[in-house]
């Protein structure tokens, strides 16, 4: 990164390159201040008789002292320094970034909905705990498992719930299983959470067509395991051809088969989990019901479990008395079997207003359709890859076709054209797009992870295909353009390792 | 074609016929084995319009009753503050709504930059030198700090003070259960964590201790005498350990359990923060901080710790660095903690987490600003404190303690709690939280929660404490009568 480099085929700064990072904090000056506070209207009491010294702060919180105009212009500036799925296609692999329906910010805005106090009483809050029923009922439809709790709050903490819930049932049998089999392919928060549950990873190989090696989990699966944590399709974009087979090992060992949901946007209406033989599933709301997802949350990850688990789920639960428009909805905390509860209140319910949303926009016809036109996306933009000649460096790691996303390698590429997968992505960047997901799964050497996601046009992916197919050309001829890209963004590459050395993780004042 | 997908009849043909399939159904054929397709259309209603659907979640809005529509003195972990315009306007623009979490730092200084000044925002509110960029929200990061506390000192024994809210205390157990701690509660005295109890149920086994400040009933706990009681009590322990231990290492392993506070934000523009009282750990629900109340969520939590925690916190950290140029940058940093690098051992198992909310929270901190945060404590301490007067006014109605309180106050009433509130939401006013229907806590009997926060002024308090008196009124002849004919 120290050699000149790409700047021969740099136009000079560029006015985003140009503007310097400042804080907020560093603007201002004393004395300014947005905040007009309200009258004080009470009798006037001595605050230190109300509050003692002793309890008082000493030194003052030193928040920013702008006015209102400067806040704004500071945020607005610096949102102009992100990329953002309006502005641009963003086929990061596993994350599903498909369109944000700008309704589902409309309702979910609707002071009935975002000024509604979680503990308010419950007759004067049945149009929400409708809301909440009705989003289970079509999260157990589609996925195939009737019992839902919509309580996680991410897709990491309904595995979470999901792990707690394997041991709470093995507990009640009064059998100590303590590991946990997980693919290579995985998501890092499938060993994450394991860990955290208080159980032991065991790995899983896989096999020369993507999926889990039969012989490996044969040899695995016996009566110490609690379950077995499986993406379908995984994260190669490939479905498990041997998911009945995988599910009858598992159940015969006496274990429990989970579902991490987040790629489910490959099947909904074409196959269930709970059909699969799947005993337990966590959604992200964020990904196949699009949210938006606000550069890092917040996210929603709602568990669908079958009947053996149902008793185990996690308080508080939703229960209706009645029928059809007159179904009366309470929340249930008397379970004497639950793993508990899992945070504050219900969950994240102006998430679950978008979801609900969504789910009624698109109903059962549209829900599928979005899962095959994701499907075609991701296999048409392989086939554009490979008509382009870019196969040739870029090859799919595993299978001919795939299902939402795929998983290319960049191996070839790397020690043909001496640029890797990284130096590929931040290329990207200059053309305009988010690059996809990179170096993950982990057995994919140099791997490019790719999800276009069904809101896209046929265009977009033609257009995308041709800028990695020039991409490639260019470096045939230079590398050192992709090496050192990008050259347009507001800032160039960063220094990641002397970030991690010396960290300094908040401005001093 | 349905909704949101751009794709044509005839694109899709092309598209096919460039796959090398005849239609979709091979393509999902040639994929999905046989046994596990869904040979049916989901059981769904059918797809609406825009309108329609907008229609009908108006419907359901219209079936609950807001805050905006009564007069409310709900709280108990989420409250009513009053949200800036400007907290919408620059969270709804695509380039904070859209993007996932800041993966490509080049294109995500915006994200990251936002990031870096909320953890300074959060540093300095809490007195910690270091924060992450959020959790999920108030219990759940209770619950994370006791992980991080277990990873830092191996140690499996939780003393946890009765004031904390029972949410968090119910959330940790949770966690706990998983990561293997027990948890032992310390009552309170006065309406605060019993100092001597909670002394007593410190020693050299306890790897945290927990408490909230103010308290699940309001109470300002003497944070700082619970902070040096939590190191002092072990440190002692650890010394005994050691003399009887025949001269070898002393047993102070990883030395004072880790002191974690839960916190309301809100009230450190005014209360001695964490960090100067002798606290490790500082987290908390962020919702007062320019959230919506939203049923509950999404908000955000915050995560601050000094500095020897760093490496061991959950979450996303944004750090400043320099770029191939030497332009100033952001970064996500310290990432050998997390599940995409480190798997089994990370340090936590969570990806994403509540970038939007946090923003809005750093948005609400600049406009509310270094002199506001103060000003509102004032506020809202003054008419928490004229509430507790007029409250205790009515005839039977008393403090459950007499501690300060910021902006939130428990009272005991001597009747039904259950039974007021209905009278007051029938007159239009939600009184506040029935603390027993909650806690589920014997003691907590005949206790409301009532809060108070910006919007509520003076008349609103009095409109409340009339409501309340009628109430009370009421119940007590009701029960009067029924003792009669009885």
């Amino acid at each position: 990164m120290s050699e000149p480099s790409g700047a021969t085929v740099l136009a000079s700064e560029s006015p985003l390159q140009r503007e310097r990072a400042i804080t907020i904090f560093e603007k201002g000056v004393p004395g300014r201040s947005a905040f007009v506070c309200p009258e004080m209207d009470v009798p006037r009491v001595d605050p230190l008789e109300l509050l003692p010294p002793r309890l008082r702060r000493e030194r003052p919180a030193r928040l920013p002292q702008v006015s209102e105009p400067e806040i704004v212009r500071h945020y607005v500036r610096l949102s102009k320094r992100n990329f953002d799925l309006d502005s641009g296609f963003y086929p990061l692999g596993s994350c599903t970034m498909k369109h944000n329906p700008r309704l589902h910010e409309r309702v979910a805005a609707l002071p009935g909905h975002s000024r509604l106090h979680p503990l308010q009483e419950p007759a004067d809050s049945q149009g929400a705990l409708r809301l909440m029923w009705s989003l289970q009922e079509a999260l157990g439809e589609i996925s195939g498992l009737p019992h839902v709790c919509l309580q996680p709050s991410a897709g990491s903490h309904g595995e979470l719930a999901g792990v707690l819930l394997t041991r709470a049932y093995h507990e009640d049998r009064d059998q100590q299983r303590r590991k946990v089999l997980t693919p290579d392919t995985s998501h890092g928060t499938n060993p994450a959470t394991v860990t955290m549950a208080g159980l032991e990873v065991v790995k899983l190989a896989t096999d020369e067509h993507g999926g889990i090696d039969i012989d490996d989990l044969r040899a695995k699966a016996d009566e110490t395991v609690a379950c077995l944590m499986l993406t379908n399709p995984n994260t190669l974009g490939i479905f498990d051809r041997n998911i009945a087979q995988i599910a009858e090992i598992v159940h015969g060992a006496g274990a429990i088969l989970y579902y991490d949901g987040a790629n489910l946007n490959a099947i909904m209406g074409f196959s269930r989990p709970g059909d699969m033989g799947f005993d337990i599933v966590h959604f992200n709301l964020h990904k196949s019901f699009t949210q938006p997802h606000g550069g890092g949350g917040p996210g929603s990850g709602p568990i669908a479990v079958s009947d053996r688990i149902e008793p185990y789920l996690p308080v508080p639960v939703i229960a209706a008395t009645g029928a059809g428009d007159d179904l009366v909805f309470r929340f249930e905390e008397d379970r004497p079997k639950s793993i508990g509860r899992l945070r504050g209140f219900h969950g994240n319910y102006g998430c679950f207003v978008r979801a609900y949303a969504y789910i009624r926009s698109l109903g059962a016809d549209g829900l599928k359709d979005a899962s095959e036109a994701a499907v075609i996306n991701a296999n048409y933009l392989l086939a554009r890859l490979r008509q382009l000649g870019v196969a040739e460096h870029l090859p799919l790691a595993y299978g001919q076709l795939c299902m939402h996303e795929f998983v290319l390698s960049g191996a070839p590429m790397k020690r043909e054209l001496q640029i890797k997968t990284l130096d590929l992505a931040k290329r990207l960047l200059d053309h305009g797009y988010h690059p996809p997901t990179v170096y993950f799964p982990l057995l994919v050497d140099e791997a490019l992870m790719v999800e276009p996601t069904e809101t896209e046009t046929r265009e977009t992916l033609d257009e995308f295909a041709q800028a990695i197919a020039d991409i490639l050309a260019e470096a045939a001829e230079d590398p050192r353009i992709a090496q050192t890209a990008p050259h347009t963004t507001p800032v160039r590459r960063l220094d990641e390792v002397a970030a991690a050395k010396r960290p300094v993780i908040r401005q001093q004042l | 074609m349905s909704r949101y997908t751009a794709i044509t009849q005839a694109d899709r043909e092309q598209m096919l016929a460039a796959i090398g399939v005849g239609s979709a159904q091979e393509l999902f054929e040639a994929q999905i084995p046989p046994g596990v397709r869904l040979s049916r259309a989901l059981d769904l209603p059918d797809g609406m319009g825009e309108q329609e659907v907008y229609e009908h979640l108006k419907a359901l809005a219209a079936r609950n009753v807001s805050a905006e529509e009564q007069l409310s003195f709900l709280g108990a972990g989420m409250y009513d503050h009053y949200v800036p315009a400007i907290v919408d306007m620059l969270c709804e623009r695509s380039e904070f709504l859209t993007p996932y979490t800041p993966y490509q730092p080049e294109v995500s200084q915006g994200g990251l930059q936002a990031m870096f000044e909320y953890q300074t925002a959060i540093s300095e509110l809490t007195g910690l030198p270091v924060s992450n960029a959020s959790v999920y929200e108030g219990p759940s990061a209770v619950a994370s700090a006791g992980y991080m506390a277990k990873l830092h000192n191996g140690r499996s024994r939780f003393v946890v003070s009765a004031g904390l809210h029972p949410h968090s205390l119910q959330t940790l157990r949770t966690y706990a259960h998983g990561y293997g701690a027990e948890i032992v509660e310390v009552p309170l005295r006065d309406g605060v964590t019993d100092p001597e109890a909670w002394e007593q149920a410190i020693d050299e086994r306890t790897g945290a201790a927990f408490f909230a400040q103010p308290n699940f009933y309001g109470a300002v706990e003497d944070a700082q005498r619970l902070a040096s009681l939590a190191r002092g009590a072990s440190e002692d322990a650890s010394v005994g350990a050691a003399a009887s231990g025949n001269g070898a290492e002393p047993a102070r392993v990883g030395g004072h359990p880790v002191v974690i506070a839960q916190v309301d934000p809100i009230t450190l523009g005014i209360l001695r923060s964490p960090g100067e009282c002798g606290v490790d750990v500082a987290v908390g629900e962020g919702q007062p901080l320019g959230g919506r109340l939203d049923f509950g969520g999404p908000s955000f939590g915050f995560f601050a710790a000094r500095e020897e925690y760093l490496r061991r916190m959950p979450g996303r950290i944004a750090g400043e660095t320099l770029d191939a140029d030497g332009r100033r940058g952001f970064v996500l940093t310290l990432q050998t903690r997390e599940q995409h690098i480190r798997r089994e051992r990370a340090t936590s198992n969570i990806c994403t987490a509540q970038a939007l909310n946090a923003l809005a929270g750093m948005v609400y901190l600049s406009w509310l600003g270094r002199e506001g945060i103060v000003q509102l404590g004032e506020l809202l301490l003054a008419r928490t404190h004229y509430a507790r007067q007029r409250l205790c006014e009515i005839d039977g109605v008393s403090p459950m303690h007499e501690q300060p309180a910021v902006r939130e106050l428990a009272v005991r009433l001597p009747c039904d709690v259950a039974a007021a509130r209905r009278r007051c939401i029938e007159r239009g006013v939600n009184p506040g939280v029935d603390v027993q229907a909650l806690s589920g806590r014997e003691e907590d009997e005949g206790l409301l929660l009532v809060a108070i926060t910006e919007r509520r002024g003076a008349a609103d308090i009095d409109r409340l404490a009339e409501a309340l008196h009628a109430a009370v009124a009421e119940c007590r002849r009701a029960a009067s009568d029924q003792g009669v004919r009885a």
